[in-house]
């Protein structure tokens, strides 16, 4: 079996980063995406987008070009349309690109594969028609696409906003953004807004993007308490009620964008078993690192959202350090000769995630949204219910494994990706326990689908 | 329920001929089959398993499992994974696949 | 203080068929249950309710689980009424697959053999290629034939747990979950039995907590000489119905998805999954049902079976601390009915059924406080 020595999953920027810094040092980067090309989520598309202008996307989608030049460095083994479909503790790495599956081994392994949307679970999610704000950027910045009809955007967090900015810069009509934040989180978020002040350009950034929808008289409601979607087979209409008062609105819509934030996206930390915590304040697990972005798992690390979320920036600084760690447990550098680099990056890091605790607190989506009714469907492949999982709780289920295998909840397609959050946090409220004493599914490999042809030919490799 | 920002006829945005369900559809190269039927038009592309609820893409990302379609006879392929070649035949996916 | 009539120590397939038959006969049940993440055998069960190749060296095993099997399309119905859980149990019977004409000549010798010694009771017919191919037609042409038992069904084995726990509730049983136990003392009449933080008193307890049996039976002067042997399964994406009954190794479930399994593997307490060992069962697989090799896998699984030094059951009932009884075996779902039906009235006082009576911890040669 081939045995490099990095491998990185992704090419967003923790990803690029981190390849970067492996370079400087004589390290081969191996750099995997399942993607045809780099940028990770959020520079997609940034090689080939047809929104050339460069006003409707914004600056901080057009800065991570440097990044992406970075990867034709030849000394980079950038292997894009690439899926990783297990990653073992002994760092063996099973790849499948096309049609072809493979397995080589890695002496050290950085995890970049960022973020996912949060679960949004409402009732008629399932309905098509209803879809992520990420998916409307992935749309934009991939093929141009855009909203025919005036869509309507629900949830809340900075990802939304921009949305509905570039939208708006592109002329898209917006027929109303539903937005969930409680008037509360303003409150709590203000005793943090020191830290958000050391990272003022992202603070006003934030105030800009909604000044920017009000000048521009976008419908934007505050404080929706409930939401529905509504439909014989797709989407016709949304409905949705405000504060305390009863009265139910509704628009008729063929299409809503959700979106109440992003989380690490743990499917690859889990099945490798490493030690997971429960982030109290981003409302989401985040695999357990040292300061050199190591995990409980020797020759593993994490960088960027995939460790907990961060932002961009902070993922690059993050991917940079996690190179530079990876040169060092390969013995390529040793700590003194790249002390003052990494002091600079570590300030860097520090400034850029100060702004953090305050967005994570402002954006911090209610209860209410991420405990659904009895009859919201949560999980999405299998179609089981909020009330069924409440009732396993009621039968002496204490985890979401008792629970998947009474009731299938996690077993599909997905493995759990969208409901795992939200099946923990409704047996942790159910059983009257912490989110962390509940934990989640465990999870093993294929991370993503692996044909048993496939399967058996990769396994050759291994005798190789 | 979404259409192209660029003018279809703008130089540079190669066509590609796909069909759906036997249908022609015309997409631009480098969209995900996903991506095309969407601006096409198909709202949902595949029904469930369990209980033959339609579903369409949701996160466009390869996270859930959503957008599965058929595509040139092999089912459950990711759409938004998979970038639309001339000819390519897809085929909503009705429930569970059947052998080989 | 709340003495129950029965404390079960584990809540799997074992513990939860016990208390359910205990429970329906009115006693006043507790199951002790760890947390989410644990061994759990039962989790990682691959669905057959098997009788054919059973009991070679014991018959008595055969016959164990012939009582079992036909009695299992009446616990199916029972919890179907009870709890509205399908155990989706079919008894289609079920296949070997072997691969060479010397395989298929030494199974029909074992097989006669067994059948002889049940006395004609176990019967199996030998398949050639052709008629096999009549059963399953997308059967690959490297299988030789096959036995055929109409003995052999299969079922879902989380159902079947979940059936059975909703029964033990619905009969007012009460379940504790969250942690494991680690003592267990006799007081007087009765029983204390220890975990963190608290105690539950009973008068009788049994020992169906699996591999961890083998910590606590001595404490009621038995013993459990138990091993951990891997198994792995892989998981397809569901397809349309095309394996109209089961194999050894290979079923379909009634979501739809096929099943591939059946490793042993010998690896200490490592539950997790090797590759070589997937692609090994992903092969045979394909090599039985060719077509098989562009399904996808979706899932993949290891779990750790209760493996006794001969691979039969144990069930004891202990001479020093009367009241406490060890149960442990590997095929909790073909079983589940006779420990409903005929190991839990044996447990609250009736005769032992005779089919047990090999299944003490006597025949590993080991000391137990109970002359042999």
């Amino acid at each position: 079996m081939t045995t490099h020595d990095l491998v990185i999953l992704g090419s967003g920027p923790a990803g690029m980063a981190a390849a970067a810094a492996a370079v400087a040092h004589g390290i081969t980067a191996v750099v995997v995406d399942e993607q045809p090309a780099p940028g990770g989520q959020i520079y997609r598309s940034i090689e080939t987008t047809p929104i050339k202008e460069r006003r409707i996307l914004g600056n901080d989608y057009w800065c991570g070009e440097e990044l992406v030049d970075g990867l034709d460095d030849p000394r980079i083994d950038y292997r894009p349309g690439t899926t990783l479909w297990q990653l073992t503790r002994q760092l063996e790495v099973g790849l499948l690109q096309g049609d072809q599956a493979s397995m080589v081994r890695a002496r050290h392994v950085i995890l970049a594969h960022g973020a996912m949307e949060r679960p949004f679970p409402v009732p008629g999610w399932t309905l098509p028609g209803v879809m992520t704000a990420g998916s409307g950027q992935i749309m934009l910045k991939s093929g141009g696409l855009v909203p025919s009809a005036p869509v309507v955007l629900a949830g809340c967090g900075p990802l939304l906003l921009l949305l509905a900015v570039q939208y708006l810069r592109a002329g898209v009509p917006i027929a109303a953004l539903l937005d969930t934040s409680s008037p509360g989180q303003y409150r709590d978020a203000l005793p943090l807004m020191p830290g958000a002040l050391r990272n003022i350009r992202t603070l006003l950034k934030g105030v800009g993007l909604l000044a920017e929808l009000r000048r521009a008289g976008v419908k934007h409601v505050r404080h929706v308490t409930a939401l529905e979607a509504e439909g014989e087979n797709r989407l016709e209409r949304v409905r949705w009620r405000c504060g305390n008062d009863p009265e139910w609105h509704s628009l008729t819509t063929p299409l809503l964008l959700l979106h109440q934030g992003v989380v690490p996206n743990t499917q690859v930390t889990r099945a490798l078993d490493c030690t997971h915590d429960w982030d109290e304040r981003q409302l989401s697990w985040r695999p357990r690192t040292d300061t050199w972005l190591a995990t409980d798992v020797e020759g593993v690390s994490v960088a960027g959202d995939a460790g907990g979320i961060v932002g961009a920036k902070a993922s690059a600084f993050q991917g940079r350090l996690a190179g530079l760690g990876a040169a060092i447990a390969l013995g390529r550098v040793n700590e003194d000769q790249i002390r003052a680099e990494v002091k600079r990056l570590r300030r860097e890091l520090k400034r850029e995630t100060a702004i953090r605790p305050f967005l994570d607190t402002l954006y911090q989506p209610a209860a209410q949204w991420r405990l659904p009714e009895d009859n919201t469907v949560v999980c999405r492949c299998e179609e089981v219910t909020a009330g069924e999982v409440r009732n396993m709780a009621k039968q002496g289920c204490r985890g979401p494994n008792q629970t998947k295998s009474f009731t299938r909840c996690g077993m599909g397609p997905c493995q759990g990706r969208m409901c795992g959050l939200t099946v923990s946090e409704l047996l942790a409220d159910a059983n009257g326990q912490s989110v962390s004493e509940t934990g989640y599914y465990r999870l093993r490999p294929p991370f993503k689908p692996i044909t048993l042809g496939q399967l058996a030919t990769a396994a050759e490799d291994i005798s190789r | 329920m979404f259409k192209r920002l660029t003018p279809p006829d703008a130089p540079m945005q190669k066509t590609v001929i796909v069909y759906f369900n036997g249908r022609q559809v015309t997409a631009q190269d480098g969209d995900t089959i996903a991506a095309a039927l969407l601006a096409a038009g198909v709202e949902a592309c595949r029904t469930t398993p369990v209980s033959g609820s339609q579903r369409g893409p949701y996160c466009m990302m390869g996270v859930c499992f959503e957008c599965l379609v058929e595509v040139d006879d092999v089912p459950n392929v990711q759409g938004c994974q998979v970038h639309v070649k001339d000819g390519m035949q897809i085929r909503s996916q009705h429930g569970a696949r059947r052998l080989g | 203080m709340n003495t129950y009539d029965f404390a079960i120590v584990g809540g799997g397939l074992v513990g939860s068929a016990i208390a359910y038959g205990l429970a329906k006969a009115s006693y006043r049940v507790a199951v002790l249950d760890e947390g989410d993440v644990a061994y759990r055998a039962s989790r990682g069960n691959f669905g057959l309710v098997w009788v054919q190749g059973k009991g070679l060296e014991i018959p008595s095993y055969s016959q164990w689980s012939m009582s079992s099997a036909s009695l299992w399309p009446s616990l199916s119905e029972e919890l179907w009424e009870l709890t509205g859980v399908a155990t989706q149990h079919q008894a289609p019977g079920g296949l070997h697959l072997c691969y060479s004409h010397k395989e298929i000549e030494l199974r029909q010798a074992e097989l006669t053999t067994l059948s002889k010694a049940t006395g004609g009771q176990f019967d199996f017919a030998m398949l050639d290629h052709e008629q096999l191919r009549e059963m399953i037609p997308e059967i690959g042409e490297s299988v030789t034939g096959a036995s055929w038992s109409r003995w052999d069904g299969h079922a879902n084995p989380l159902y079947l747990l979940r059936g059975l726990h909703a029964g033990f509730l619905r009969f007012g049983g009460t379940f504790l979950p969250g942690s494991k136990v680690h003592r267990v003392q006799q007081r007087g009449d009765s029983f204390v039995i220890e975990r963190e933080g608290e105690r539950v008193h009973a008068e009788r307890v049994v020992l169906a907590a699996g591999l961890g049996n083998r910590l606590l039976a001595p404490q009621v002067g038995l013993q459990a000489p138990l091993v951990p042997n891997r198994g792995e399964i892989l998981v397809t994406e569901r397809m349309s119905p095309l394996l109209n009954l089961p194999t050894t190794y290979l079923r379909q479930t009634g979501e739809g998805s096929i099943l591939l399994g059946d490793s042993h593997e010998d690896v200490g307490f490592d539950e997790g999954t090797e590759t070589p060992v997937l692609s090994h069962i992903a092969q045979r697989a394909v090599r039985a049902l060719p077509a098989l090799a562009k399904t996808r896998i979706v899932r993949t699984w290891g779990a750790l079976r209760v493996m006794t030094p001969d691979g039969y059951p144990l069930y004891q009932a202990s001479l020093s601390h009367p009241g406490a009884f060890v149960a442990c075996c590997h095929s909790g779902v073909t079983l589940a009915a006779a420990h409903a039906k005929r190991l839990a009235p044996w447990i609250a006082g009736d005769s032992s059924p005779s089919e047990i009576v090999p299944f003490t911890a006597e025949r590993f040669d080991v000391q137990t406080a109970n002359p042999a």
